[in-house]
């Protein structure tokens, strides 16, 4: 009986070709448009949260304003927090503005960086040649610096600034290495800065305070344990003044930026599938059309002995199956479109199993919802007064 | 002794149009036996067009009783009645009401599939019949490949495929010229003499003479015992 209905549907679409493409036209654009946005943002998302996952996700990042009682934190701070568990390392910086000197000229207004070699380990592309800022530096308070671009070139014409000595602020470092060019687009501008191990900055500078750390955790998964771990040590720090410092979780801003998309892309989805709906209206005129002409056909099955539910079970299958065959069509429209928006826009693609279920389980649903009226209507017509009107 | 299946006492039909009850039926009395090639003649208007729908189980009764294969035919759910005829009754229509899109077997497949009979048994069945009223070559054939008389001969093999009890024929040759009228009378005959039980109802009062026996409906009354031997 279900396989006869199929094929009986499928005849009656074929028969009626162009009114059944116009019909399943809505159906198409509104299947098609919200498999394209879904796609599309859910590939721009994996995007961006790669981008930021890349950024490290396992980082915790504590900015430091500092109270009138204590301006910033210490190494005893620093090391209560290397005591937590789950702690991989602990980048501090510390910052503050010198001056840099070589062969009698003298540059102002120069950033200083107090750095670790856990930073370096972290962070790819710091330098562009010489060597980065180990381990021993860092114990040993080691005096060398990495400088900025715009340094290198002013205070060292002509020569190789690796391995000459350097005056910052008074005191001679050695210089080790050379910053990667930074543009003038990036957030922070490295050409015309120093690093140096901050442990040296502390001890030799005299800096008291460090600004702000990197804390890189170990598992991921327990990343929100340790951040209030964290959040602990610092309260205690600051006599429970919440307004020293801020505390910012990279994975619980991951997690804010994959919400927002998915309540984006539902968002747009839910305005594109306004087109189903108008499609669906299609399907049950068609339907009404349907079982208007085919009237003496149905009035000849009652007779011949069908059921009310199995007159029904036929038109609904004809709604279903045309319903199904526009959101295959639709489907492959919009996937389409959404392979072509990616490349454009430089995004990734990404087509999920639940993405194609969800195209076939709405167009089927709209069927039965836009089918079910005509059909039961089909059911109820009185055999006598349906055979009557040929 | 000659065995009774179909038994109509005090029959009435009526119908409500507007405020007026309008009574078609006036108070049937009709036997029907098994065997029997009965013809109703009437004119248009005399009833025997709602004495069809009440004989093929389309319609019920207002007051009376109906008892077809022994059953009491009244107002049942449509599941039960849509039952009751795809067994009992054979349709056959003036305009032969073929679904076009389908072949003449697939056609007269068609109630069998409300049957429920396997696909294999259906093809089997209905290449049987379509053999059996002599359109053994055109089973593939659209209704709009065949000629009237070829069409309402695959509409009487869809009627037979069932093996209902009563051939249930509504002006049969209505639709077509003497002479495949003609033909299409001399097959109701053939089938008449393999036993089959028929209905046939008729304006046309050289058409019900091809019945064994007749009766008269006007304005909703049955004149019984005309018979034509």
């Amino acid at each position: 009986m279900l396989k006869e209905s199929i094929k009986m549907a499928l005849e009656n679409i074929v028969s009626n070709k162009m009114r059944s493409f116009l019909t399943m036209l809505g159906i198409i654009i509104g299947v098609g448009s919200v498999i394209a946005l879904i796609t599309i943002v859910s590939g721009a998302t994996s995007t961006v949260t790669d981008q930021v996952a890349s950024m490290g996700a396992n980082t915790v990042t504590i900015q430091v304003q500092g109270t009138p009682l204590k301006q910033g934190l210490t190494q005893g701070d620093v090391n209560k927090i290397a005591e937590l568990s789950n702690i991989a390392g602990i980048a501090p910086t510390i910052s503050g503005q010198t001056t840099v000197a070589f062969d009698g000229n003298t540059m102002d207004e120069i950033t200083l960086q107090g750095k670790n070699d856990v930073y370096f380990e972290n962070t790819e592309d710091v330098i562009s040649s010489g060597r980065i800022i180990n381990t021993i530096d860092t114990e040993n308070k080691s005096r060398v610096a990495l400088i900025g671009n715009d340094i290198a070139n002013e205070l060292y014409v002509g020569k190789n600034p690796i391995g000459q000595e350097i005056k910052i602020g008074g005191i001679t470092y050695h210089v080790i290495g050379i910053l990667q060019e930074s543009d003038s687009f990036a957030s922070a501008d490295t050409n015309s800065s120093v690093i140096i191990p901050y442990t040296t900055a502390m001890g030799v500078v005299g800096a008291k305070y460090i600004n702000s750390m990197t804390v890189y955790i170990a598992d991921e998964a327990l990343a929100d344990t340790t951040t209030r771990q964290i959040e602990g040590v610092l309260t205690k720090a600051f006599n429970g003044d919440e307004d020293g410092y801020s505390i910012v979780n990279m994975q619980s801003i991951l997690e804010t930026i994959e919400e927002m998309t998915s309540i984006l892309s539902m968002m747009l989805a839910g305005i594109a599938s306004i087109s189903l709906v108008v499609g669906g209206i299609g399907i049950m005129n068609m339907m009404l059309v349907s079982v208007t002409e085919r009237t003496s056909e149905i009035g000849l099955r009652k007779a011949l002995g069908a059921e009310p539910k199995q007159i029904q079970l036929q038109f609904l299958i004809e709604s279903v199956v045309l319903c199904l065959i526009g959101g295959i069509i639709g489907f492959i429209l919009g996937v389409s479109l959404a392979w072509v928006v990616a490349n454009l826009i430089g995004t990734s693609f990404a087509l999920t199993a639940s993405t194609v279920l969800l195209a076939i389980g709405f167009s089927a649903a709209i069927g039965v919802v836009f089918g079910f009226m005509p059909a039961r209507k089909a059911s109820r017509l009185n055999p006598i007064d349906a055979l009557r009107s040929i | 002794m000659p065995e009774k299946i179909l038994e109509m006492q005090s029959l009435v039909k009526t119908y409500i149009m507007g405020e007026e009850e309008q009574v078609v039926l006036k108070g049937i009395d009709l036997d029907i036996n098994r065997g029997d090639f009965l013809s109703v003649l009437g004119p248009s208007g005399s009833g025997k067009s709602t004495l069809m729908n009440i004989i093929g189980c389309l319609d019920v009764p207002t007051s009376g009783t109906y008892y077809l294969s022994g059953e009491l035919i009244r107002d049942l759910p449509e599941v039960d009645l849509s039952h009751i005829r795809n067994r009992e009754i054979g349709f056959i229509f003036q305009q032969f009401q073929l679904l076009p899109r389908l072949s003449a077997q697939k056609n007269v497949e068609l109630p069998l599939i409300y049957a429920g009979v396997p696909e294999k048994e259906r093809q089997a069945r209905s290449a049987h019949i379509l053999e059996r009223v002599g359109l053994a070559d055109k089973m593939n054939n659209r209704p709009n490949q065949l000629s009237g008389g070829q069409q309402q001969r695959v509409a009487i093999a869809r009627a037979l495929v069932t093996e209902p009890t009563i051939l249930l024929a509504d002006e049969p040759t209505g639709a077509l010229d003497q002479q495949t009228g003609h033909q299409i009378m001399a097959l109701f005959k053939e089938l008449y003499q393999e036993g089959k039980t028929i209905v046939m109802i008729t304006h046309d009062a050289d058409v019900a003479k091809n019945g064994s026996r007749i009766v008269r409906i006007v304005d909703g009354n049955l004149s019984e015992g005309v018979y034509n031997a």
